[in-house]
């Protein structure tokens, strides 16, 4: 027996029953341990897949017309292996958090379906069940607040739209080829004008998926308002499978493409990158700070996919090899620390009840294992040694170098733009997390919520100390992971040497070297020092005081610099209202000061779109009057047009 | 720029030669060992003696090759450098900064004000002179006290 | 691992953590002696640091473990660095570590450990310092990557043992318009993480204008002594880099004791040389308004990106 199918059909079959289980005795314990279970077993089926073992399954009678297929390859393994590893801590942390879902698990299962779909029918089915669990998800705890409704119509109405896309690209590849299973497409003969096509639409369906700019205005909306092991789930797993129908689609089926495809792709990677890390880092919501450093994450991923495809085109395997390591690093890095930072901020908003950064702060004290275990996270996605996302980084940017000598006018533009972003988006990752981390859960308590904060349970502390340690054993050994993503891109355990081009780097050494550094200087210290006890002292209020929590820098004041410099980029909204008293206009009795940073590409380009879909709707009702003699009227010069229609063609 | 150079040329060293180091030296020295970072604290004074602070920090007396240097923290700080009489308002925030310095610690008191009330003695609003708040170790006399006697003082904490 | 790598991992540390009070001294004493002052000594730093270690450590109330972690992780990070990177000789005894990257990023860690200090006082100075720190931070970092990408490019390696024998071999490259936009890129972001003038004043007292001082105003006696003593050291990489990678010459090449003298000799040389230029240029400066100073900082990155497009163009 083949290991990867029969783990898969255990996830299969451990999803089924626990959402029956789930309908039977809606527990929290019995969804959270399934959905984990479920996890467990996609985890072993993709690292049995990406180890050699695919399979292929084709199930003729359960869909009708085009029946169902599934193969499970190495590239379809590695997302069936992040996804189920995201569902094992998301699925042990709601052992103890939120409503017990019968959803949850189908809605594990059709991701862990997706990648493994291997034909058009079978993965536009899965992709649909997996946008539709997902949005049941995110409105089912919550309906009634209307920021989650309209996060769930955003949500709704541009995941639709993006499947529309990629139904249109993919039937347009269908209608080419001999059948509608993926070994048929590859064979498939395009012309070049076709697949620019189908490129071009599954491109902007997938990376709607993915989050990427300018598709990504649903992505910070939804992500934040579904309960937070679901938020961990989408951010960290669902977003993934927009790269994986990217690099299915583009590399395997449409095997490459012209320079155009990919430095599209890069520059959309780019621009999401430094676009997701800039709204990120003057965000005061801490969930939607992390979805927006997903959509950050993800424009990082694209920059490499564009990279690898990019050098392919330009006949160099070992660069593309490298970026296509790189991009594929990241998505399991991202997933795992994505997981930790959306379950710890579950944690804080279910020991607070907030998550407006600017009313947390002292957190270490009342939740000391969440602060320890967000730190770790924060640590990850800052892309500072010793983190997850510095490994993958370097690898992009060592992609990136390598590029030299250029192979044309483009390269020698693209290339060092995409580092210039990758450095810029780098260096902005750190303000944001160093904000997450150091104005939430550093200083003191910044409102009353904060101050009264208690640890959570300790299911949900398991499930966050799994995903950390998840992206302990990635940042210190990535050299476990990657073989299942590179091929043959990098050689050695503990020291990662690139092959074909020179470069190396050692997590795990550099780790061990920098705590034997801190134990040397902390020794030296120690010796020299007169006095070890320290004293207890007041904090230096220049003499004053005492201090209160709202002499503190809040979140808004610490991104205050930063929204400066980038000024003429995000446009911050400012509006300062004065009221006069009656007697005086030179007395003042109140100045209100409101400031928000609105999403500037939202607002450019979907408020056109939405003043004009409104327009079409106010001009369509003057059609629809409910009168039926009209709505009969319609009917039969509709028919009449069609009647004639074919008299003409025919 | 070029302008600058030249007054920089045409100027050169204006710090005076330095006076014969002070007889006597505080206990305190021998610990801070030729540094002495200091905290200024106006515990109320007329200003007069931080003009002549400043003078003595200026490149002509150049209090800083001693050793001794300004510096904006208590924390950071081995001595206070306080002036004027202690008004009713100072007085707790001299504690508290006086609290902040890490020990061992030294206050200097300079000017007459702070030494004993000076003209003030007597006023409604002060509380004392500064030894009634927080111990001196270091009084230098005058109002305002001159550069020298200042500069004076403070080698006494640095030994230099 | 190498001999000279061995012997540059220990010289470079013993030297960088004993010279690099003794540059802050002599730069101090380049500023006083053209303000027309004696000026302490070029002793002065030391005496400093020997003071703040014997004097008593403080636990201001209400910070944590990362309040006092942060020096420690401070002054690691930058040792790590001496020990690894091409000061002394060119050969690193952990290549895997020595990558510009790695550099960098550890540089980025001692800042963000510092800034995370800062705001776990709970003091609006402490927030406001790591506010500003970060900020320019996040604008210093993708000029340093990029000036990097620019003299590494060329090379083919980020390592910069791999850079900087190759600028031993071919000292032409030396002039090459790359290597002149690179060297000014990060010169000034070498001003701009050392916190020196015209981005922040390193001796100034009024709050208000500070930026990395004002993370450190809880700071007291040992704890004090050991971010002192990193800035110093901090200062000393950035010069000795730069030095190394713009002017390689004199730098060791085979475990012989005379070419690690030499190698010591020269970076002395060098790294006093720079220092001393930097604090004769700070006395013509003055410090620029805190929002001036992204436009300074967004120049340099201009220029980073110049020097990659003249290294992918001039190649
Ligand atoms: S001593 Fe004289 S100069 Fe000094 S504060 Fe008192 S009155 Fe003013």
């Amino acid at each position: 027996m083949n290991p990867a199918q029969v783990t898969f059909g255990a996830a299969v079959a451990l999803a089924l029953a626990t959402a029956v289980a789930a309908i039977v005795v809606p527990r929290r314990v019995v969804v959270g341990a399934g959905t984990a279970l479920t996890g467990a077993a996609g985890l072993a089926a993709g690292v049995a897949a990406v180890s050699g073992h695919s399979f292929s399954l084709v199930l003729p009678g359960l869909l009708p017309l085009s029946g169902v297929s599934f193969t499970l390859d190495a590239l379809g393994g590695l997302f069936v292996a992040v996804t189920g590893g995201v569902a094992v801590a998301a699925g042990v942390y709601a052992t103890s958090y939120g409503k017990a879902s019968a959803v949850l698990p189908m809605f594990v299962l059709a991701m862990l379906l997706v990648p493994a779909a291997a034909s058009v029918g079978t993965l536009l089915v899965c992709w649909e069940l997996m946008a539709l669990f997902s949005l049941l998800l995110v409105i089912g705890e919550n309906r009634s607040r209307a920021e989650v409704t309209s996060a769930g119509r955003w949500y709704a109405v541009m995941t639709h739209l993006g499947f529309v896309s990629i139904l249109c690209g993919l039937m347009v590849f269908a209608a080419h080829a001999p059948a509608d299973s993926f070994a048929a497409l590859r064979e498939a003969r395009l012309s070049p004008a076709v697949s620019a096509t189908v490129f071009v639409l599954t491109l902007a369906g997938f990376a709607s998926k993915a989050g990427i700019v300018p598709l990504h205005a649903w992505l910070p909306r939804a992500h934040p308002e579904a309960p937070s092991h679901v938020s961990a789930l989408m951010s960290a797993a669902m977003v993934n499978l927009g790269v994986y129908g990217l690099v299915r689609v583009g590399f395997d089926l449409l095997g490459g493409g012209p320079r155009w495809w990919w430095l599209l792709v890069l520059a959309l990677g780019a621009l999401s990158a430094v676009h997701g890390i800039l709204q990120a880092a003057m965000s005061t919501d801490l969930k939607r700070l992390l979805g927006q450093s997903t959509t950050e994450n993800m424009g990082l991923v694209l920059v490499g996919v564009g990279a690898a495809g990019l050098f392919t085109a330009s006949g160099n395997p070992v660069l593309a090899g490298l970026a296509t390591a790189a991009a594929l690093l990241h998505v399991v890095n991202h997933a795992a620390f994505k997981t930790l930072l959306f379950l710890a901020a579950g944690a804080v908003l279910h020991g607070t009840g907030t998550r407006d950064l600017d009313a947390l702060g002292g957190l270490r004290r009342t939740m000391p294992v969440t602060t320890a275990l967000f730190g770790v996270g924060a640590l990850a996605a800052s892309a500072l040694p010793p983190g997850t996302a510095f490994v993958s980084e370097w690898l992009l940017l060592q992609a990136l170098v390598h590029g030299l000598p250029p192979s044309g006018v483009d390269t020698a533009i693209a290339l060092p733009v995409a580092v210039a972003a990758v450095a810029l988006t780098a260096g902005l990752a750190v303000v944001t997390f160093v904000k997450a981390f150091g104005v939430g859960f550093l200083a003191k308590p910044r409102s009353e919520a904060a101050a009264n904060a208690r640890e959570v349970p300790y299911g949900m502390r398991a499930g966050m100390a799994i995903a950390a340690l998840g992206c302990v054993v990635l940042a210190l050994l990535p050299s476990l992971v990657l073989p299942a993503v590179a091929g043959g891109a990098t050689t050695g355990l503990v020291t990662l040497r690139l092959t074909g081009v020179t470069g190396s780097l050692s997590p795990l050494l550099l780790t061990l070297w920098l705590v034997v550094a801190v134990v040397v200087v902390a020794a030296g210290v120690r010796g020299v020092v007169a006095r070890r006890t320290r004293r207890d002292a007041r904090l230096w209020d220049c003499g004053g005081g005492p201090m209160s929590a709202r002499m503190e820098y809040t979140a808004t004041s610490f991104a205050e610099p930063l929204q400066r410099v980038f000024d003429d980029v995000v446009q911050p909204e400012l509006d300062v209202h004065v009221t006069h008293h009656e007697e005086s206009r030179y007395l003042v009795r109140a100045v209100e000061f409101r400031r928000s940073v609105p999403d500037r590409v939202e607002r450019r380009l979907y408020a056109p779109v939405l003043a004009a879909t409104r327009a079409w709707g106010r001009a369509g009702r003057s059609l629809a009057t409910g009168s039926v003699h009209r709505y009969l009227g319609y009917g039969f010069y509709t028919l009449c047009a069609a009647l004639l229609l074919l008299a003409v063609t025919r | 720029m070029l302008n600058l150079w030249r007054m920089i040329r045409r100027t050169g060293r204006v710090a005076e030669p330095a006076p014969p180091a002070p007889a006597e030296q505080l206990p305190a020295a021998g610990a801070l060992g030729g540094s002495v970072q200091i905290r200024h604290v106006d515990a109320g004074s007329c200003n007069g003696c931080e003009i002549e602070i400043g003078a003595a920090f200026g490149p002509v007396y150049d209090a800083e090759r001693y050793g001794a240097r300004l510096v904006a923290s208590p924390r950071h700080a081995d001595a206070l450098l306080v002036t004027g009489v202690v008004t009713r308002n100072m007085a707790e925030p001299l504690l508290r900064t006086f609290d902040a310095v890490p020990a061992p610690k030294v206050v200097v008191a300079v000017g007459d004000c702070a030494r004993n009330c000076g003209a003030f003695a007597g006023a409604y609003g002060a509380v004392g002179a500064v030894r009634d708040v927080v111990p001196v170790d270091v009084e230098i006399a005058g109002c305002p006290p001159r550069p020298e006697a200042i500069v004076d003082g403070l080698r006494k904490l640095t030994g230099r | 691992m190498t001999a000279l790598g061995l012997a540059g991992a220990v010289v470079q540390p013993v030297l960088i953590v004993a010279g690099a009070p003794v540059l802050v001294g002599v730069m101090r004493q380049v500023r006083a002696r053209l303000e027309g002052r004696a000026g302490p000594g070029i002793r002065q730093p030391w005496r400093d640091l020997r003071k703040l270690f014997g004097k008593e450590r403080i636990a201001p109330r209400g910070t944590s473990e990362v309040f006092r972690v942060a020096p420690l992780v401070l002054v690691a990070t930058t040792l790590v660095i001496t020990v690894v990177a091409p000061f002394v000789t060119v050969a690193s005894v952990l290549n895997p570590v020595a990558d510009l990257f790695v550099v960098v990023a550890l540089l980025a860690v001692g800042a963000v450990a510092l800034a995370l200090a800062g705001l776990d006082t709970g003091t609006a100075f402490g927030g406001m310092g790591a506010s500003r720190e970060v900020t320019i931070l996040a604008l210093v970092e993708p000029t340093l990557l990029v000036a990097i990408l620019a003299l590494s490019a060329r090379v083919g390696s980020t390592n910069l043992g791999d850079v900087v024998s190759s600028m031993v071999r071919e000292p032409s490259r030396v002039i090459s318009p790359v290597s002149l936009l690179a060297a000014v890129a990060l010169v000034i972001a070498t001003v701009a993480e050392n916190g020196r003038i015209p981005v922040d004043n390193p001796s100034t007292h009024l709050e208000l204008t500070m930026v990395h001082e004002a993370m450190v105003l809880e700071y007291a006696g040992p704890d004090l002594a050991l971010v002192e003593l990193a800035s110093a050291m901090r200062l000393s990489v950035f010069l000795g880099l730069l030095a190394n990678l713009f002017v390689p010459w004199g730098i060791a090449t085979t475990a012989t004791p005379a070419a690690l003298l030499a190698g010591v000799l020269a970076l002395v040389l060098k790294v006093g040389v720079l220092g001393a230029a930097l604090a004769a240029a700070e006395v013509f400066l003055a410090k620029l308004r805190l929002f001036r100073v992204p436009e300074l900082l967004a120049g340099s990155f201009l220029l980073s990106l110049l020097a990659v497009a003249a290294s992918y163009f001039l190649a």
